[in-house]
């Protein structure tokens, strides 16, 4: 049907399109209802990864994965108002791709993976790739997003949101945080501080070197504060942030700085505590 | 007008020579469906000359300023002079303060129907804080005799000032006159942000001195509002704002400068407060200050000064009935405080950032902060202050029933439920139905000022009163006619109860029902509260207000010093209501504008680049939710006011003016940063 019909504007919860046609900035012609495209619903494993439907909700992704995938569900807790997560999708957050998503930090941190669906057939894309540009993704117009794939934990994960007030806010920014015990591994995600979501490479990386040269993993030691004061200002430096009504980016790159420390202190201290899953 | 889909019949050539702020109106456009006026109105094609906008209030005040009005751009300059201009104190503490633009954001967006009569006048149903002003402008602005304009007020949806001023009402009228057809208008939500007036922005330069022992020996002030593009209640704003400056203190000497301008920002009038808001703000950080240079608690200083019964105001007007600033402030610091945050369990929905799980307890300190502020009920400096009301006593199915009729607009507040309440107990009838309010009685004035329970009331009250005396005249006469007035002895001590004439020892003298049979008995009063008159134009000596109204607060709040985010975690009041009439009402009123002064000191701002409104949605003006607004503690006083019906006060602005000062005053003990403007935005308690 996208392929007959490419200007067709899907709908999935339509917390988005809604307010885009109210406000007046989009007027489709025709819209796609995705409600009743069951298989979007559905989640389910694959290879050691989640394969979830693009139209599971926040409140789902909360309840039914929460114990799989903390640093999402967190991120998820912190979307609108219970109506809106009651109707509002991943999918749709992917969909339209605002800087300011608050899943895309997690699916990030994560390195989930976007899969896209036409009638040309099916790729998947991972999510460092699927944001193109300022509400730009990579979804050519023939096609939809089926789901998206992503690793049950394999350590702790963390999310946390500035915003100016104490709920129901987007995000001034946002920091995701995936500690993968497996492989040793540190996966970031930055929100609302850059022309789209990205990561902190560099960030990543010098962790990784702290944990492994001090062999922290394996001895669940305490990590120098010196580090973590290090790897905030990575994370900030990652970050390309603007001036705007929510904030200035003075303030954004500092406050980016002060989350990443705190979420990995919150992360390596749980590592710590628990013995391996 | 297009009748025929989106083809629009040419509009008359509507020639404008100015456009002075973003959002004026400059055409016109109906149609059968929303749509097709969208389209039409897209078609409309304005020539403008870009001029550079003035947006600076103080580049407003220079000589060299673009005249935005043809009598230049000061709306009103106010100068108040009191007792020795160059006193000496001990102590000296100085402070810049600033208030951003405050939105009204009531839930109800601007809108109406406005229907032609066929005979050249309208009826329109609109939602107004003040139906017969409304209806004297729109006549004015119509050409139309002022009974030719009738209104009906339709629907609440909010106002907090912001239904002071003319919306689309001229503009739905003209339009149903124009095509011969009812007309409805209704805003959008960000249409409504850009279409009525807002809080004046407000800069303020303050100088206090005390001697060693905390008395406030002068005060020196500079206010500068900015009114934006057009004049609205602004002249009235400044006036409160110079005449409160100093806060509820006694201050024997004072200069107070104030000036509102004209800019090309939007419009600014009234909002709940009006003027007293803004300058509570710097008062009360300016009291902080002072016990600090003092080494004094700062509860004790404000203590120190606060007014009492016969004190002088810096406008000379001496205060009388209940004053109690030092009761209130004693009474909110000895509330208890709240438990400090449990480290036990985490709690996200109690901390600084809330839900978005920011903060596990790193970083957070709490502080307490004390402010207390007062301001004018009813209108001023001179100002024709009266509501009317006009009320009925039938019988109808057997039994009796009062109908009150004013022209007082609901807007929230509750005062439907207080005018049945005054009418039921004054007539002691079960069965009372208040009208709705329309221009087919007199005026009621406006629903602002914390005015209408004190003079619609009032007017209900003397209506009743008039009612009342008729009734038990008709008694006299129609008992006395059956020989039965002298057994049931004394007259004058009957009352108005249950349906009936109740005698002095609680027995039944007649039913109403039975005493009027078919008789109705109406009366209308005007109820005039006592005469205020004009500021001096060079000392601002006056006795410019009727009555004033006093709250304190005591804010505890914990702030993340290393992100700069607050959570209120309390707000304590204690307030002089001198009587409450609805004692419910009074605690939402209590509620909802400590809500919205929290607001105001915490994120609420619209934000304005060039003349431009940057965030007029309610995605990006923030209003508080229910994580952000604290339980409030409340100690309601009734002490009387001599002077008022039931000894009642105004009670709706006063929560409005002194919570955010005090939960800023509590930003500031947890974060040891000055903080001098509001709102608070995190990164000004960084300072990056
Ligand atoms: C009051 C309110 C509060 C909000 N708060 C937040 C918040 O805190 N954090 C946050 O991140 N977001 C927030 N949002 C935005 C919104 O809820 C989210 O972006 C949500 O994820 C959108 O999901 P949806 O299913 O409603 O998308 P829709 O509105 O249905 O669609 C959004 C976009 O995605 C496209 N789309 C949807 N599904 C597919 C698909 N399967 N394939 C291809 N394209 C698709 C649509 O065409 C559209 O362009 C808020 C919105 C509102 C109204």
């Amino acid at each position: 049907m996208k392929a007959a019909h490419p200007d067709a504007l899907p709908i999935a919860g339509g917390t988005d399109v809604m307010v885009e046609i109210n406000f007046d900035r989009s007027r489709p012609d025709s819209v796609i209802d995705l409600a009743s495209v069951a298989e979007l619903d559905d989640w389910g494993p694959e290879d050691g990864y989640l394969r979830i439907g693009a139209g599971v909700t926040y409140t789902r992704i909360i309840s039914e994965l929460g114990d799989r995938l903390p640093g999402l569900a967190m991120a998820s807790r912190t979307v609108g108002s219970p109506q809106i997560r009651n109707r509002g999708t991943v999918g749709g957050n992917l969909g339209s791709a605002s800087p300011a998503g608050d899943a895309h930090p997690p699916l990030l941190a994560s390195k989930a993976v976007v899969e896209l669906a036409s009638s040309a057939g099916i790729r998947r894309i991972p999510a460092r790739d699927f944001y193109v540009g300022p509400k730009k993704n990579a979804m050519r117009k023939d096609e939809l997003i089926a789901a998206f794939l992503i690793e049950p934990s394999n350590g702790p994960q963390q999310f946390s949101k500035v915003g100016t007030r104490n709920a129901m806010v987007i995000a001034v920014c946002s920091f995701a945080l995936t500690l993968d015990a497996k492989r040793k591994r540190v996966g970031t995600g930055i929100g609302s501080a850059a022309p789209t979501p990205v990561t902190a490479g560099e960030a990543e990386a010098f962790m990784q070197g702290v944990l492994d040269e001090g062999g922290l993993w394996e001895k669940r030691g305490e990590i120098d504060p010196s580090a973590l004061v290090r790897f905030g200002d990575l994370v900030a430096a990652a970050a390309r942030p603007i001036d705007d009504v929510r904030g200035t980016a003075a303030y954004r790159r500092h406050a980016l700085a002060v989350l990443a420390r705190r979420t990995f202190a919150w992360a390596w201290d749980e590592y710590r505590r628990k013995s391996v899953a | 007008m297009g009748r025929d889909g989106a083809q629009p019949a040419p509009l008359r050539t509507h020639r404008m020579d100015v456009v002075r702020y973003w959002g004026e109106a400059v055409a016109l456009v109906a149609a059968d469906h929303p749509e097709h006026a969208r389209r039409a109105a897209q078609a409309v094609r304005v020539e403008y000359e870009v001029l550079k906008p003035l947006s600076d209030p103080e580049e407003a005040l220079s000589d060299d300023a673009p005249r935005l009005h043809p009598d230049g751009n000061i709306t009103r300059r106010i100068k108040i002079r009191r007792g020795d201009q160059d006193p000496h104190a001990d102590v000296v503490v100085k402070g810049e303060y600033e208030v951003g633009m405050q939105d009204q954001a009531p839930l109800g967006p601007e809108s109406g129907l406005a229907i032609p009569d066929g005979e050249g006048g309208v009826d329109l149903y609109i939602a107004t804080q003040w139906l017969h002003v409304d209806r004297d402008q729109l006549a004015e602005c119509l050409g139309l005799p002022p009974e030719k304009v009738r209104l009906t007020m339709a629907g609440i949806g909010g106002a907090f000032g912001a239904r002071e001023d003319l919306s689309m009402q001229a503009h739905a009228c003209m339009l149903a006159l124009r095509c011969g057809r009812p007309v409805k208008m209704a805003y959008s939500r960000s249409e409504s942000f850009v279409g009525h007036v807002h809080r004046h922005p407000a800069r303020m330069r303050y100088e206090h001195g005390a001697t060693r022992d905390g008395k406030l020996m002068y005060v020196r002030a500079r206010i500068l509002l900015d009114g934006g593009a057009y004049a609205s209640s602004s002249t009235a704003v400044i006036s409160n704002a110079c005449c409160f400056a100093v806060g509820p203190y006694e201050c024997a000497n004072a200069a107070i400068d104030g000036w509102v301008v004209y800019t090309n920002n939007p419009p600014c009038g009234a909002m709940r407060g009006f003027g007293s808001v803004q300058n509570c703000y710097a008062h009360e950080a300016q009291m902080d200050k002072l016990a600090e240079a003092l080494g004094m608690d700062p509860v004790d200083v404000r203590i120190r000064n606060a007014l009492e019964t016969g004190s002088s105001l810096i406008t000379g007007q001496v205060i009388d009935g209940p004053v109690p600033v030092a009761e209130l402030l004693r009474r909110v610091k000895a509330m208890p405080q709240p438990a400090a945050a449990a480290s036990a369990h985490l709690d996200l929905t109690q901390m600084p950032g809330g839900v978005s799980n920011t903060t596990h307890g790193e970083a957070v300190r709490r502080g307490v902060g004390y402010a207390v502020g007062f301001k004018n009920v009813g209108y001023s400096e001179g100002f024709n202050d009266y509501s009317t009301a006009r009320v009925k006593l039938s019988v109808a199915g057997g039994r009796p029933r009062v109908e009150v009729h004013t022209a007082g607009a609901e807007v929230g507040q509750g005062l439907v439920t207080v005018q049945a309440q005054i009418a039921g107990t004054e007539l002691g009838v079960h069965d009372v139905a208040v009208l709705n309010a329309d221009t087919q009685v007199g005026s009621s004035g406006s629903s602002s000022a914390s005015r209408q329970t004190y003079i619609t009331g009032g007017a209900v009250k003397a209506a009743c009163e008039a009612v009342r005396e008729r009734v038990l005249a008709l008694a006299v006469s129609e008992l006395s006619g059956l020989g039965r007035a002298d057994s049931d002895a004394d007259e004058s001590g009957w009352r108005l109860e249950h349906d009936a004439i109740v005698a002095a020892d609680g027995s039944t003298v007649i039913t109403l029902a039975t005493l009027l049979g078919e008789e109705v008995i109406e009366e209308t009063r005007e109820f005039r509260p006592r005469r205020t008159a004009r500021l001096d134009a060079e000392t601002g000596q006056a006795n410019a207000h009727m009555q004033f109204a006093f709250a304190a607060h005591r804010a505890v709040v914990d702030v993340d010093t290393e992100l700069g985010l607050v959570k209120v975690v309390e707000l304590a009041t204690a307030q002089d209501v001198g009587k409450a009439i609805n004692p419910q009402a009074v605690e939402g009123q209590l509620e909802g504008g400590a809500a919205q002064g929290l607001g105001l000191a915490v994120m609420e701002e619209i934000q304005v680049k060039d003349g431009v409104i940057r965030n007029p949605s309610f995605t990006d003006y923030l209003l508080p939710t229910t994580l952000d607004m604290p339980p409030v503690r409340m100690d309601i006083l009734e002490l009387g006011d001599p002077n008022a019906p039931y000894g009642l006060k105004g009670v709706g602005e006063p929560p409005t003016i002194s919570s955010g000062p005090a939960i800023v005053s509590a930003i500031r003990s947890a974060s040891g940063r000055p903080v001098n403007r509001v709102p608070v935005r995190p990164h000004d308690l960084l300072g990056v």
